[in-house]
């Protein structure tokens, strides 16, 4: 079976000890992607980069790279590199020592060493820094040379382990875009590993969202946040408000819905019977929220009565905490909108009266779970 | 203020005096111009030239700087491949082994010293050079593991991956890596071995034969007969040795590698 992919599991589990890490991982990563394994800690991610870069062996499963079983391969014959989440720089090493470490033990010398070095150190801008010690480097420099350490080897396929986790926020901003821009000049497949979901949504081409050693999810950021398949993918790329509901006539695709005593009527590509109790996830930037004097009475029928508990100014935006009247906490995010009117003063009050209904097609009708 | 200030400067007087002023006092004696008495009758070298001037202790000290130099670098061998091993693999009896280590330093050297003792009658192995090589890298071990397991331990542990990662395998991961990390740790490990060994009197007392005599066994038979000038001089200059070769070994230790 011949495919585009450069990596390949298929079936890979792994326990450490009898503490099963990963059942029965999937996944297929495509020449020159920028993939990211996104979940939270001790989920597995680490894990699956340990596995693909030959430092840990899988129980069973195959790992394929560049189509080729990498079951015997040791670590210095992969044709991967890392970039260690504490980067790992050899201390009794300048920079350009450190960078020269792979293609030395490759047999490059002289000119054709110097050159590769020093273009690697342009690329993450460090030219000028090559005598250093890694000790005298701030730690976004360091960050950078460990990269140009690694794709100084042109590797099939680079590993990232957090690498921006030990940066302060304004510097893993740059740095994401950096990342970013390098991957696509160099073509070189990213395997990214974060448990921060903005920045996976951001940068990569498509994302892996796992759980208790499970992928939940594979798909690009958008289809992520905008289809997440499980209440667990919702949850975890974002902030969602979910509502119970129980489907009360079906018509597939379309389902009426029982919502706080309300029907409305839903497009769902799963297929559900009458009877059934879903969640409708709903993300807070798609409520939409009333004033008590907006709107017509015909209009208030279909709307849900609810009033704001806490008003959090974020600059652009205005986050309301709202309580449905039947209990339910919900949060939205409203844009400050120059074009309407009514909105454009988001002067909220906490205890105020409003209504709350949401952008119809824009929410998730997910199989309630357990 | 002034008083409490006067107090404390004493004090501190008197433990160093306590502590140094004896020392001092003999490498002061080592340069006195009389042979007998203890009144101070000017400076000279006289005693540091009949040193040099005394073939059989010439001998002797040579033996005891061969016993401490191959002592002391098989020890750093056997102990800088004993810490890599402690800190890189998981094997059965690990931390026994760890512990060991740290019992064999704190073992009184009259019971090490018996113990050997035992251990070569038993084996039947005659008293001499061999027996007290054999001592010498004992005891001395423990220093070397210490020495470089400490310096290991603050490693990213990480960074033999990282070799690996880049293509090194497990040679060029010592050798490039590993080695020239933990180098000053590995020479203070053999400088302190070394001064273990040139001042050892209790173990080497025990391990020795009359066919093999060295320096600190030869200054206490000395000393029997009355402390000399020359024994003074002897011991300045072995203090000199040692105090230097620690003071590099500290040094050594101090520099964590930026
Ligand atoms: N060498 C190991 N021995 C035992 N358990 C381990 C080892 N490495 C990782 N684990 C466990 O495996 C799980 C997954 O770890 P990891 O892949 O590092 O997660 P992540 O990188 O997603 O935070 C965690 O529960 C962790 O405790
Ligand atoms: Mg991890």
């Amino acid at each position: 079976m011949k495919s585009d992919a450069v990596i390949e599991l298929r079936n890979v589990s792994k326990a450490y000890e009898r503490h099963t890490v990963l059942r029965n991982i999937n996944l297929q990563v495509r020449a020159g992607e920028f993939l990211t394994l996104l979940g939270p800690s001790g989920c597995g991610k680490t894990t699956i980069l340990r596995l693909l870069a030959g430092f840990e062996q899988a129980d069973s499963g195959e790992i394929l790279i560049a189509g080729r079983d990498m079951r015997a391969l040791p670590p210095e014959q992969r044709h991967i590199n890392t970039v260690f989440q504490s980067y790992a720089l050899f201390p009794h090493l300048t920079v350009f020592e450190n960078v020269a470490f792979g293609p030395r033990l490759q047999g490059v010398r002289g000119a054709d060493l110097q050159e590769r070095v020093l273009e690697a150190l342009r690329m993450v801008k460090l030219e000028d820094y090559s005598a250093r010690r890694p000790g005298q480097l701030s730690g976004g420099q360091q960050q950078r040379v460990a990269i140009a350490r690694a794709v100084v080897n042109r590797p099939l396929v680079l590993l990232l382990d957090e690498p921006l986790s030990a940066l302060d926020y304004k510097l893993r901003k740059a740095m994401q875009i950096e990342l970013k821009q390098l991957q696509r000049r160099l073509g070189i497949t990213f395997i990214f590993v974060t448990h921060d979901q903005e920045e996976a949504l951001s940068m990569s081409d498509r994302v892996a969202v796992m759980n208790a050693g499970r992928i939940e999810q594979l798909g690009t950021p958008r289809q992520i946040y905008e289809t997440p398949e499980n209440l667990f993918v919702a949850r975890f790329v974002g902030e969602i408000n979910t509502l119970f509901g129980r489907v009360v006539a079906v018509d597939p695709p379309y389902y009426d819905i029982c919502v706080h005593e309300r029907i409305v009527r839903l497009k769902s590509k799963f297929i559900f019977a009458s009877g059934d109790r879903v969640n409708i996830l709903i993300r807070p930037e798609d409520l939409r929220i009333w004033r008590e004097h907006e709107g017509s009475d015909e209009e208030r029928a279909t709307l849900f009565p609810a009033a704001v508990e806490d008003v959090v100014y974020k600059g652009s935006t205005v986050d309301l905490i709202i309580r449905l009247d039947n209990g339910d906490r919900l949060s939205t995010t409203q844009f400050f909108n120059e074009d309407d009117q009514a909105i454009v003063n988001l002067d909220f009050q906490p205890g105020e009266r409003v209504f709350v209904d949401w952008v119809h097609d824009w929410e998730v009708i997910l199989p309630h779970e357990d | 203020m002034s008083v409490k200030r006067a107090a404390r400067i004493a004090y501190l007087l008197l433990i160093y005096g306590f502590l140094y002023l004896p020392i001092l006092v003999l490498v002061v004696y080592s340069f006195n111009d009389s042979k007998y008495s203890l009144e101070w009758r000017g400076l000279t070298w006289d005693w540091y030239q009949a040193l040099l001037d005394d073939p059989d202790l010439w001998q002797v000290a040579l033996n005891s700087a061969l016993i401490a130099t191959l002592s002391a670098t098989v020890a750093t061998v056997i102990g800088t491949m004993a810490a890599v091993a402690l800190y890189r693999y998981r094997f059965f009896g690990k931390t026994l082994l760890n512990g060991l280590v740290f019992v064999l330093m704190l073992t009184p050297d009259i019971v090490m010293g018996i113990a050997l003792l035992i251990l070569f009658t038993s084996l039947s192995l005659p008293l001499g050079f061999w027996t007290l090589l054999l001592a010498h890298i004992t005891f001395s071990i423990p220093f070397v593991v210490v020495s470089v397991l400490s310096r290991i331990s603050g490693f990213d542990r990480y960074l033999i991956e990282a070799a690996k990662d880049l293509g090194a395998s497990e040679f060029q991961t010592f050798r490039r890596v590993l080695l020239p990390m933990l180098a000053p740790a590995v020479l203070a490990g053999w400088l302190l071995s070394f001064t273990l060994s040139m001042d050892d009197v209790m173990v080497s007392f025990f391990v020795t034969g009359p066919s093999f005599e060295i320096l600190p066994l030869k200054i206490y038979s000395m000393v029997r007969l009355g402390v000399t000038p020359e024994i003074n001089a002897l011991c300045t200059l072995m203090l000199g040795v040692t105090l230097s070769m620690v003071l590099v070994a500290q040094a050594l230790l101090r520099d964590r590698g930026t």
